[in-house]
């Protein structure tokens, strides 16, 4: 069975998203890493670009597809996970940690609220 | 297990790369002395390299080592080959005796027009054949493999559009979820912008979201028919209404071109345009032993357009008209690949048009009776049948026994069979696509199908022989995230 965190938000398109203050943490959830399969590549943004809710903000390449990734809210980029640049398998091991992809600066902290919550994901992908 | 591996459990010394059977001064022939001056390289090219490192090694070294090697291939002269969108038909023996006729291998590509009639003829029957089987008014040979076909069309599209002044104001070309990733590719190539129009639950295209994805910035549909889920599009001529009706045009893919040859037309449909795989369809050779050829047919408002030179009738002659003020250019050096062309004029006399629907309809027929068979432990990712490929899923075994797809298709190597394609088209999760062609017997369907209702029983019932699966091949479970992340494909020295 997937993990799908209880304190997470989640999109149909399976990124997750968590608020803290005004930064939004972006994610694929673990479902996705499984359909995946092993990720070889992950093309990210640049700090300083500016998303809107439903973006591609870049791709993850696994050795079966190559899938692109949507913003789940709105925001200017400021940070990317510079270490699945060399360990891209961090988003197979720890998809909701170590292998989160960006962190958004939100302008609308409630954007996420009316977002799938974890039992609403659970059921889309059941 | 059943005894079908024959003469690959042969033992065989591991294979080296000839590289590494290199020994220096080993000669393979003798190269007759030069009657001719000796030329000082160095003199012309400037610096030069010594350690090149080219393998030297004798006769039957070499012989034994390319030998030893296509004992380790697998090919469709090899065994069932059923990779999904691929057809991988059996590719007859006439084919290569009348391209190997010396009137046709011996031309040389720079030979005056003038003194290739016979050429042209091959060409210009071709045309006319593959004109009559699409429905379309014109064809080229000139594309060089299917993906390049559908970069061709989206050319001529684009052409099309500028011509009218409407270049810049259509910039989207839409793409089903379900088409091959050479689609978006072409048409991202070709600089348009790529919406993606989603499929129904029903394996059709959502009339709904194309609907209202149509407006005037809309250039063309790129469309699969029968679709990458093996299915024929019921709503095909509505769709082509709709997008016509928004200006745009309607490219069709022709990669499942077998499921219709001798039964119905794309050029009917309403189609505007479509790629051919001569390499599929038409029983050239396929992969690496091709080239390809990605032929496409178009309506006559795209003609203007066409690449050049276009090799047409003109009264009783034939010719390559190179008078094209609108052409967007070559799209290949001389004319495509021709002894490709021999081999499908070929096969499309020896099969008359009286026979043509045999190759749909048995195609279809061996689709169809695989997928009966399998649906008890494969279950179609669609309940409805199907067209010349059928799409099965494995998902209840990754659910209830942790087995993927991938697993399944390694186990069948065990069995002696290549596997079917996997995990495409992406939006049927642990999917198999298979795809019989025509030219496979009942009794080799039934081996096939019979080996995979046993390995869905070992799926259940012992699955660590999938996972370590293949086991009796010279390599076991390949690391393919290995292989993507530290792609290794150079031979370098150990010493020199």
């Amino acid at each position: 069975m997937s993990n799908i965190p209880e304190d997470l938000k989640y999109v149909k398109s399976h990124e997750w998203v968590k608020i803290e203050g005004d930064v939004a943490t972006i994610g694929i959830t673990d479902f996705a890493q499984s359909e995946l399969g092993d990720v070889v590549y992950v093309d990210l943004p640049e700090v300083g670009r500016v998303l809107q809710a439903g973006d591609i903000f870049g791709s993850v390449e696994s050795v079966k597809t190559v899938s692109d990734v949507y913003a789940p809210v709105a925001g200017t980029v400021v940070e990317v996970n510079a270490a699945l640049g060399a360990q891209s398998e961090l988003i197979n091991s720890d998809p909701y940690g170590a292998g989160f992809m960006l962190k958004l600066k939100v302008a609308d902290a409630s954007a996420a609220d009316s977002l799938l919550d974890a039992a609403a994901y659970a059921a889309e992908i059941s | 297990m059943s005894n079908t591996l024959g003469f690959r459990t042969k033992r065989m010394p591991e294979p080296r790369l000839i590289f590494e059977q290199s020994n220096k001064g080993r000669i393979g022939c003798n190269v007759p002395v030069a009657d001719t001056p000796e030329v000082n390289l160095a003199a012309i090219l400037g610096e030069t390299r010594s350690d090149l490192n080219l393998p030297e090694i004798g006769e039957l070294e070499l012989l034994r080592h390319f030998t030893r090697l296509s004992h380790i291939n697998y090919g469709i002269e090899t065994g069932f080959y059923p990779l999904g969108s691929c057809t991988m038909k059996y590719n007859p023996k006439i084919n290569e005796k009348t391209a190997g006729l010396p009137g046709f291998a011996n031309l040389h590509p720079m030979q005056p027009v003038a003194t290739i009639p016979g050429a042209l003829e091959i060409l210009v029957g071709v045309q006319d054949m593959l004109k009559e089987i699409t429905g379309f008014d014109e064809i080229t040979l000139q594309p060089l493999a299917g993906a390049h076909g559908e970069m061709t069309c989206l050319m001529l599209i684009k052409a099309y559009f500028e011509s009218r002044g409407e270049g810049k104001q259509r910039h989207v070309v839409l793409v089903p979820d379900s088409a091959h990733g050479t689609n978006p590719a072409s048409a991202a190539r070709c600089g348009y912008d790529v919406k993606p129009i989603p499929t129904t639950e029903e394996g059709n295209t959502d009339m709904e979201a194309l609907a209202a994805a149509l407006d005037g910035s809309v250039a063309a549909l790129m469309l699969t028919n029968p679709s990458t889920l093996g299915l024929f599009e019921p709503n095909i001529e509505k769709i082509c209404e709709m997008v016509h009706a928004a200006g745009g045009q309607v490219f069709c893919d022709g990669a499942n071109m077998n499921a219709m040859v001798g039964t119905t037309r794309p050029g009917d449909h309403g189609f505007d345009c479509m790629h051919l795989n001569l390499h599929k369809t038409f029983s050239t050779p396929h992969g690496g032993g091709g080239p390809g050829c990605g032929a496409i047919g178009l309506k006559s408002h795209l003609e203007p357009f066409l690449p050049g030179p276009v090799i047409r009738h003109e009264g009783e002659t034939v010719i390559a008209d190179s008078d094209r003020p609108q052409s967007i250019g070559r799209v290949s050096g001389f004319y495509g690949q021709f002894l490709m062309e021999v081999r499908a004029y070929t096969y499309l006399r020896a099969y008359g048009k009286q026979k043509m629907a045999d190759i749909s309809r048995f195609s279809v027929l061996n689709a169809n009776y695989v997928r009966a068979r399998l649906k008890e432990v494969l279950p179609p990712a669609h309940d409805r049948p199907c067209m010349h490929e059928c799409i099965l899923t494995a998902e209840k075994y990754k659910k209830e026994n942790g087995i993927r797809a991938l697993d399944i298709s390694k186990r069948l190597i065990d069995y002696g069979f290549h596997p079917p394609t996997n995990y495409f088209p992406l939006i049927v999760p642990e999917c198999f696509m298979i795809e019989p062609t025509e030219t496979e017997t009942k009794e080799t369907l039934d081996e096939f199908c019979d080996a995979l209702i046993e390995i869905c029983r070992e799926a259940v019932e012992t699955p660590d022989l999938l996972h370590d699966a293949p086991s009796t091949q010279i390599v076991g479970r390949l690391d393919e995230t290995l292989a993507v992340k530290n792609l290794n494909v150079r031979w370098l020295p150990t010493s020199v």
